[in-house]
C-alpha cells in the first residue's frame, strides 16, 4: 500500500508491505533508532512515539494506520525548543541509566505535559505506568516529571 | 575510622554527583545499542527453539527452508563437525545447536541466516524436525528422585572460568555442590533453648534487561569480530577463541551501550551460535532475541532449600543449618558460582559458634539459570532473617537487638581463609531500622522488617585501564568496563578528573572493543568502581606523574597543560600515556576472597490488607555502605534501582514452569514493577567509612539493596503476623495463609 505520513515535521512517501510495523518503518527504513522493541506486547512502552500528539506504542501500530498522521519520534522531539526543559530536569535528577526506555518516557511526559494532564503525583504514576524501567526504581524520574509539572513530589 | 588520603589536586571531582556523561546521547535516542547498529551486508538470523523440553530428534529437515528465496543458509549441528562445539564457562555442557537431544523448552536446534527478518521467521516454519519425547525433569525434587532421568549424561569438562576448584564428577544431576561445615553443630543444637525449622521456596525469576541479547556477528578468515550486548567481554572473547579455534587477538568484541544487563548478559549467551551462523553465511549476521526467547536464554535459580537456626533464650545466636538445592536448568552456565555465594550468604553474617551449609546445583530440562543482580543472597537471606526474627518473637526479644548482639563487628572472620568482615554492620542496620519508625506504634496490619545479610563481591580482581592525555589538555580513558547503565564512564571520568585536577566533563571514556581497551575481567558482582576504578586512578596517576616530570613541578596548572606540550614536545602534538593494573594479591581465588563484602542491609514497613492479602510496601529503607561515594546521586540511584527489583522478587515476580514448559512468557502475564509500586517512601542511606579496597576507600554497591529489600519485605510481612516460606509473596499465596492462621487461631495476632 501507499504510505503518505510527516515524520519529524518532514514527508515521507512510500510503498509499504500493510502488516508493516510503524516501528520497523521507523528503525529499519527511515533509520530513526531511538524507538525501541522490547516487550511486543504494548506492556513496557519503549517504543513509544507520538501519532498526532498522542503516545502510542508502535511496536502494535500498523505504519498503514499512521497514513496521512504527524509522527514525532525522539529525534524529533529532541529538535523542539521545549526539549530542553525536559532534559534538564532529566539529567539533574539522573532520571535514567541503561537509557534503553529513555527515549519512550521522555516522549510519553512530553505529552502528558502537553496536554496538562499531570495535576498530582499519583495521577503521575498511573499515566507512567504504562513506561516500564527496570534500572532507576522510578523515584528520580517521578521527581524530574513532579518538578516539569509543577507539582509538588 | 580514617577516610583514606588523597592527592590534594584540583577541585574535587569525587565525591561530587557529577551529571551522567552520557545523559544527552540517551535522552536524545542518539545512543546507539546493539541492535541499533548496522553492519554492511549484513543478513538477519533467527533461531528455531525446541517446542518440547526433552526429547531426542528423530529427523531434522532443513532442505524446504534452505531452498527459499532470500534465505542464504540453515545452521545446524552438521556444520559444527570440525570443531568442539560445546561451550560454558563454568561447564562446558552446552552444544551451539541441539546435538541428537534437546533438554529444555526453547533450547536451539537450527537457525537460519536471511536477507530480512520476516524470511528468516517464514524459514524456521519449513524446518522439518521430528522429536522422540522423553521423560522430562522439571522441578529440583523430580531430579532428585533416585531414578531421576539424567539430564546431562556426559562427563562434567570445565570451562575456561570454572574458578572454583577441582570440579567433581556428576553426582546424578547434582553438578557442582558447596559446602561450609565450622564447630560441633549437633552439639549445638542439642544444648540450644530455642530452635526454628523450616523449608522454603525462592521462584525462579527473568531479569528483564529491557534491551534483550543481541548480537551482530561477522567471520572474515580467521577474523571474528562481535559487537554484543555483553557484560563480559574480555570472558566472551576467550570462549568465542577457544570455541572456533583461533588466537585471543582474532577475536574482537565491540560493546556498544547496553540496555540493562543485570547479570542476564553476563558471560556467554547468545555469542556462540551467531558466529557459527556468519561463519556458515559467510556475511555478517544479526541475532536480536525477543523477549520470550531472552527468558529461556537465561533466568535467575528457583532455589528450595531446608533451614535451621538455635539462639540461646537471651538472644544469642548459636547455629544454622542448610541445605538447599539451585535450579540451574538444562546448562550449568553461571549456576556453580551462584550455588557457592548463596553457600556463603546462607549462615548470614553472624557470629556462629557452628553452622553448616550444602549447597547443591542441580539440572532440570528448564532454561539454563545464571547471575542476576545479587544472587545467593537474595536466595537466601529472606529465609536466615526470618528465622532471626521469629527466635526473636519467641524470646520475646527485639529483632534489633538479637542483631546487635550477635552481628560480626569489622575485622571479625566470617569464612575460614577468607576476607574478614569490612564493614559496620550494626551500625548499618541501626540506620535503616530508624528510617522507617523502628520501636514506633503501628497500626493492625502493619508490619516493618529488618534484613542484614553480605554478598561475597568483586569477583576476580584483574583489571587494567589506560588513560591517554591529548595536546590540548583532554583525557579519553581507555577502560574494558562495558556501561550498563550503572553509571560506570561517569564515574570514570570523575576518578581520571581527580587525579588529574581537571574537570570531570573534560574527559571522555570510551567503550569497550577489546582491540583497543585494556583487559577487564567483566562487568558485574559490583566490581566496576571498586577494581576498574583503581586501575583508572592509577592510570591517570602514571599521567600525573609525567606531567610533574616534564614540568619539574608538583604545582600543576591543568590551564596550562597545552603550553606544557607544546614546550616538551615541540609542537601543538603528542600525548601521555598511563597505565594503570590491579592484579590480585595472592592467587584471586575464590576461596582467598572476596575482594569485599557488599553490604545487603534493609528495612520495610507494609500493610497487608487481610481481605484480598495485598501487600502494600509504604517504606523501605538502604544502606548502601560504599566507602566512598565517588558520585553520591549514582549511588543512591542504584539502591532505588535494587529496591525496586526487590519489590518484584519478594511480591510477584516468578517464572511459571510446568512439566518444563515456561507457561508465563510475555510481559502480559510476567509482571514487572511499575510506577504505581514505588514505595511511599524510599530512603537511600550512603554510608562513607573509607572501608573499601577501591579508589578514595570506596567498594561497590548496586546489588545489596535487591536482596535486602527482598528479605525486609518478607521479615515485615511476618511481623505483619503473616510469616511466609514462598516467594512470591502474591496477593493469593497471602491471603491463604492468613486462611490457615485462622484456622489455627493465630489470625490476627
Amino acid at each position: 500500500m501507499n504510505l503518505e505520513v510527516t515524520v519529524n515535521g518532514r514527508p515521507v512517501v512510500r510503498e509499504i508491505d500493510p502488516q508493516e510495523l510503524l516501528l520497523d518503518l521507523l528503525r529499519d527504513g527511515l533509520g530513526l533508532t531511538g524507538a525501541k522493541r522490547s516487550c511486543d506486547v504494548q506492556v513496557c512502552g519503549a517504543c513509544t512515539v507520538l501519532v498526532n500528539g498522542r503516545p502510542v506504542s508502535a511496536c502494535c501500530f500498523l505504519a498503514g494506520d499512521a497514513h496521512g498522521c504527524e509522527v514525532v519520534t525522539i529525534e524529533g522531539l529532541a529538535e523542539r525548543p521545549e526539549f530542553e526543559r525536559l532534559e534538564a530536569a532529566m539529567t539533574r535528577h539522573a532520571g535514567l541509566q541503561c537509557g534503553f526506555c529513555t527515549p519512550g518516557m521522555v516522549l510519553t511526559v512530553a505529552a502528558l505535559l502537553e496536554t496538562g494532564e499531570l495535576t498530582s503525583v499519583a495521577e503521575i504514576r498511573r499515566s507512567l505506568a504504562g513506561n516500564l524501567c527496570r534500572c532507576t526504581g522510578y523515584r528520580c524520574i517521578l521527581d524530574a516529571v513532579c518538578e516539569l509539572a509543577g507539582v509538588a513530589p | 575510622m580514617t577516610t583514606v588520603e588523597r592527592p590534594s589536586v584540583g577541585a574535587a571531582q569525587v565525591g561530587r554527583s557529577a551529571p551522567r556523561r552520557d545523559a544527552a546521547e540517551k535522552l536524545r535516542g542518539r545512543a546507539q545499542f546493539a541492535g541499533d547498529l548496522v553492519v554492511p551486508r549484513m543478513l538477519h538470523g533467527k533461531v528455531l527453539r525446541s517446542p518440547v523440553a526433552h526429547a531426542r530428534i528423530a529427523s531434522l529437515d532443513t532442505s524446504a527452508a534452505e531452498r527459499m528465496p532470500g534465505v542464504v543458509c540453515v545452521l545446524t549441528s552438521a556444520d559444527l563437525a570440525d570443531i568442539d562445539p560445546y561451550w560454558g564457562h563454568a561447564i562446558r555442557d552446552r552444544p551451539v545447536v541441539a546435538i541428537d537431544k534437546v533438554r529444555f523448552s526453547g533450547e536451539p536446534v537450527a537457525a537460519v541466516a536471511a536477507e530480512d527478518e520476516g524470511t528468516a521467521v517464514a524459514a524456521l516454519d519449513a524446518i522439518r524436525v521430528e522429536y522422540e519425547e522423553l521423560p522430562v525433569v522439571g522441578t529440583i525434587e523430580d531430579a532428585l528422585t533416585p531414578d531421576a532421568p539424567i539430564v546431562n549424561d556426559g562427563p562434567l569438562r570445565p570451562g575456561l572460568f570454572h574458578g572454583l576448584g577441582e570440579l567433581k564428577p556428576a553426582e546424578g544431576n547434582v553438578c557442582y555442590r558447596y559446602r561450609i561445615d565450622r564447630g560441633e553443630l549437633e552439639a549445638v543444637f542439642a544444648h540450644a533453648d530455642l530452635v526454628v525449622e523450616g523449608e522454603y521456596a525462592f521462584p525462579a525469576v527473568y531479569q528483564y534487561a529491557m534491551e534483550t541479547h543481541t548480537v551482530v556477528a561477522q567471520v572474515e578468515g580467521d577474523e571474528i569480530t562481535l559487537w554484543s550486548s555483553c557484560q563480559h567481554p574480555f570472558l566472551v572473547r576467550a570462549e568465542i577463541a577457544a570455541l572456533f579455534q583461533v588466537p585471543l587477538s582474532s577475536v574482537r568484541l565491540v560493546v556498544p551501550y547496553l540496555g540493562g544487563g543485570f547479570g542476564s548478559k553476563s558471560y556467554t549467551k547468545m555469542e556462540p551460535i551467531t558466529v557459527a551462523l556468519a561463519r556458515k553465511a559467510g556475511r555478517p549476521v544479526r541475532i536480536q532475541n525477543r523477549v520470550a526467547e531472552s527468558m529461556v536464554t537465561t533466568r535467575r535459580h528457583g532455589m528450595r532449600c531446608r533451614m535451621r537456626t538455635a539462639m540461646t533464650r537471651d538472644g544469642r545466636l548459636l547455629g544454622r543449618d542448610v541445605e538447599c538445592w539451585f535450579d540451574t536448568g538444562a546448562y550449568a552456565d553461571n549456576g556453580p558460582r551462584v550455588t557457592a555465594t548463596g553457600g556463603d550468604a546462607a549462615p548470614g553474617p553472624y557470629r556462629w559458634e557452628a553452622y553448616r551449609v550444602d549447597a547443591a546445583c542441580v539440572y532440570t530440562n528448564t532454561a539454563p539459570s545464571g547471575s542476576y543482580r545479587a544472587f545467593g543472597a537474595t536466595h537466601l537471606q529472606w529465609i536466615g532473617e526470618l528465622q532471626v526474627d521469629e527466635l526473636a518473637r519467641r524470646a520475646g526479644l527485639d529483632p534489633l537487638d538479637v542483631r546487635r548482639l550477635s552481628l560480626c563487628t569489622p575485622g571479625e572472620e566470617l569464612r575460614a581463609g577468607g576476607k574478614p568482615l569490612d564493614a559496620d554492620l550494626v551500625g548499618d542496620v541501626e540506620q535503616v531500622a530508624e528510617a522507617v519508625g523502628w520501636g514506633t506504634p503501628k497500626e493492625q496490619n502493619v508490619g516493618r522488617g529488618l534484613s542484614v545479610g553480605l554478598l561475597a563481591a568483586g569477583a576476580h580482581p584483574v583489571s587494567s585501564a589506560i588513560v591517554r592525555m591529548e595536546a590540548d589538555g583532554q583525557v579519553v580513558v581507555l577502560v574494558g568496563t562495558t556501561e550498563v547503565g550503572q553509571g560506570a564512564r561517569t564515574v570514570f571520568a570523575q576518578i581520571a578528573a581527580e587525579e588529574l585536577g581537571v574537570e570531570a566533563e573534560r574527559v571522555t571514556v570510551r567503550g569497550a572493543d577489546t582491540r583497543f581497551t585494556p583487559y577487564d575481567r567483566s562487568t558485574g558482582a559490583s566490581r566496576s568502581t571498586t577494581l576498574a576504578g583503581l586501575a583508572v586512578q592509577r592510570a591517570a596517576a602514571n599521567v600525573r606523574e609525567q606531567l610533574v616530570e616534564i614540568s619539574g613541578t608538583e604545582e600543576l596548572d591543568p590551564d596550562a597543560y597545552p603550553k606544557l606540550f607544546q614546550r616538551h614536545f615541540g609542537l601543538a602534538g603528542g600525548e601521555l600515556i598511563g597505565r594503570g593494573e590491579v592484579a590480585p594479591q595472592g592467587s584471586g581465588s575464590y576461596a582467598e576472597g572476596p575482594v569485599f563484602w557488599e553490604v545487603c542491609v534493609g528495612a520495610a514497613e507494609v500493610e497487608i490488607e487481610p481481605e484480598t492479602g495485598r501487600v502494600h510496601v509504604r517504606k523501605t529503607a538502604t544502606v548502601a555502605d560504599v566507602g566512598k561515594a565517588i558520585n553520591p546521586q549514582l549511588v543512591e540511584r542504584q539502591d532505588e534501582g535494587g529496591t525496586l527489583q526487590g519489590l518484584g522478587n519478594a511480591l510477584f515476580e516468578e517464572l511459571i514452569y510446568e512439566d518444563g514448559q515456561l507457561l508465563n512468557q510475555t510481559l502480559l502475564d510476567y509482571r514487572v514493577p511499575t510506577f504505581e509500586d514505588l514505595p511511599d517512601e524510599m530512603t537511600c542511606v550512603i554510608v562513607e567509612n573509607g572501608d573499601g579496597p577501591g579508589p578514595y576507600g570506596a567498594k561497590g554497591c548496586g546489588e545489596g539493596s535487591l536482596a535486602a529489600v527482598t528479605a525486609a519485605v518478607a521479615t515485615a510481612v511476618a511481623d505483619a503476623g503473616v510469616p511466609m516460606t514462598e516467594l512470591p509473596l502474591t496477593p493469593e499465596r497471602v491471603w491463604r495463609r492468613i486462611q490457615e492462621l485462622k484456622e489455627e487461631g493465630t489470625w490476627p495476632r
